[in-house]
């Protein structure tokens, strides 16, 4: 068995593991919402860390796929197992027609036009109210069910949004060492170089863009169906730069750097909830002196413990 | 091989080429000269289709390949060089040549995340093909280096190897002995040779005089925009013009 392999055998047993340890407490739920964070932080990394694209509209991806599912399911009675395929191939052909014209923009251009988007879908999620319930919500969306199994605890709910999110981690692993992964990490390090070597720079970037929206789509599935409830103020701005901190945080380019930047993001307000009013100043005070002192992320600034750790447990399982 | 015929690029108002003109033969290593701002780089951009001219038309093997991207240049066996290399400064020698064998492979993106198991077998032709052109030229104990840390030398010869894997019938190299010390030049012209020897058609651009002269079969000078002279690097040195061009005018 290679390394990788176990490396990530090693992980998803750890993370497997951790209800035995926490089962009972509110801190499960919590969990849900790493994996759900991981899963968004994987899929911008492709676009951020590998392909050197910004996107700022991310959470609209997100709140695309959790309304598409949610609508289905809640008004129209679909299975959500229907829905979230679905949702996610029109997400991705959404995200592949809209990221031609404006992956053609770079930098600080980019970073606009992701905005623009992300704030148009919230004003579509907030003003087709027929549709989306607007600002109140949409609610009454069923749990997600195989045969007699509703998923409908924090426990239940934390192996099946965990099977997706390390699927997914094991995907992009794969995906990020093969070909595809170099191509995109040289069109990141040299656009031209890459171009003069045969790679097609631009339909590789709309490619990645659509491929990480497919993942937020699912991820917002995923949501939809946990919470059972949905509101536009999940999607919006604020939740898009959260993501892209998640990333950068975490360490860009490297996928279990994601897990980290959003686990740390996810639990980083639940510990300092006793610091009441100084959380947001903590917040930021990290958020410094981490790009000052590990531009490289947690995964690069804080990897050797963490790996040795891995590899031990990694070692007794080969 | 390739022809170029009346290529005019205009810049604003400044003409930084007119209407050049001149055919390379296969197998032959062609050189690029003239003084700076004669318009050599800006050529090299155009045929390699980074910039695309006012008019003029490039032909390659036969078929028009005016205004094509240079991805598309490249699946049609062109590649080039950079005079100020242009490497994958994250990834490491090894990878950096694995990128020029994108063409030779196509896994997509499924086969890729699912690990299919001809993907695999493809992965590990990648790699094999990537250690034999490290291996041409002479940097496979570096593989493991990360690119953006090598030497200019040894990044220049890691640009041409992950150019040669692209598996080009002729290569264009802007100024490849730019910012090299002697025994590196001397090195690098036997490497073209070898080159050559492939069966790849160079086309060089150069300021290295030594070096041209005595490598290239052909010699095309530029000079303001316009081809001053062609020929063997005899006729060149015997020219007149190309004399007066680079010295100065005697009367």
């Amino acid at each position: 068995m290679n390394r990788d392999l176990i490396k990530f055998l090693a992980f998803a047993t750890l993370i497997l593991a951790t209800p035995q340890v926490l089962s009972g407490s509110y801190l499960m739920n919590v969990l849900l919402f790493v994996g759900i964070h991981t899963m968004l932080a994987i899929g911008l990394n492709l676009l951020l860390g590998y392909a050197g694209q910004i996107s700022l509209g991310h959470a609209g991806f997100f709140g695309l796929g959790a309304y598409l599912s949610g609508i289905l399911t809640a008004t129209y009675g679909w299975n959500p197992w229907l829905a979230m395929p679905l949702a996610a191939s029109v997400v991705g052909g959404l995200a592949f027609l809209i990221g031609f014209p404006i992956l053609k923009l770079k930098g600080h251009y980019l970073a606009m036009a992701t905005l623009g988007m992300g704030i148009i879908m919230y004003i579509i999620f907030n003003e087709t109210i027929g549709l989306t319930g607007g600002p109140s919500g949409l609610s009454g969306i069923p749990a997600i069910s195989i045969g007699s199994l509703a998923f409908d605890s924090d426990q239940k709910n934390f192996y099946l949004i965990w099977s997706f999110t390390l699927g997914m981690t094991l995907l992009t692993l794969n995906l990020t060492n093969s070909r595809i992964g170099r191509a995109l990490r040289a069109v990141h390090d040299s656009e031209v170089a890459a171009q003069v070597l045969g790679i097609n720079a631009r339909l590789l970037k709309v490619q990645i863009f659509a491929l990480s929206a497919v993942i937020s789509s699912i991820a917002g599935t995923l949501y939809a169906h946990t919470m059972t409830f949905i509101s536009p103020t999940s999607f919006g701005f604020n939740f898009s730069v959260e993501l892209l901190t998640m990333v950068v945080i975490g360490g860009l380019g490297s996928i279990y750097g994601s897990f980290l930047g959003a686990a740390l993001l996810t639990l980083l307000p639940e510990f300092l909830r006793g610091a009441q009013d100084y959380d947001i100043i903590i917040y930021g005070a990290l958020l410094m002196v981490m790009v000052k002192y590990m531009p490289g992320g947690l995964v690069r600034g804080v990897p050797d413990l963490f790996r040795k750790l891995l590899k031990k447990r990694g070692a007794r399982h080969a | 091989m390739l022809e170029v015929s009346g290529i005019t690029q205009i810049f604003g108002g400044v003409t930084a080429l007119e209407a050049v003109s001149f055919d390379i033969r296969k197998g032959d290593i062609t050189g690029v000269i003239g003084p700076n701002g004669a318009g050599k780089t800006t050529l090299f951009n155009i045929i390699s289709g980074i910039y695309t001219q006012t008019s003029g038309r490039v032909m390659l093997n036969g078929t028009d390949v005016t205004g094509l991207p240079p991805e598309k240049l490249a699946m049609l066996g062109m590649v080039r060089t950079f005079q100020n290399i242009e490497l994958f400064g994250g990834m490491t020698v090894m990878e950096n040549v694995m990128v020029g064998l994108h063409t030779r492979s196509k896994s997509g993106l499924l086969a890729c995340s699912l690990r299919l198991p001809w993907s695999r077998k493809e992965e590990h032709r990648i790699r094999a093909g990537a250690q034999k052109w490290l291996e041409f030229t002479g940097i496979s104990e570096l593989s493991d280096v990360t690119a953006g840390n090598l030497s200019f030398g040894k990044g220049r010869l890691l640009e041409i190897a992950r150019a040669l894997a692209v598996e080009p019938g002729i290569i264009l190299m802007d100024e490849p002995a730019a910012g090299l010390n002697s025994q590196e030049t001397v090195e690098l012209a036997c490497l073209i040779r070898q080159i050559r020897d492939l069966g790849i058609t160079v086309v060089l651009v150069e300021h290295d005089m030594e070096l041209v002269m005595d490598i290239c079969d052909r010699i095309v000078v530029l000079n303001l925009g316009v081809k001053l002279a062609e020929g063997t690097p005899g006729e060149i040195q015997k020219n007149h013009e190309v004399i007066a061009a680079y010295l100065g005018d005697v009367d």
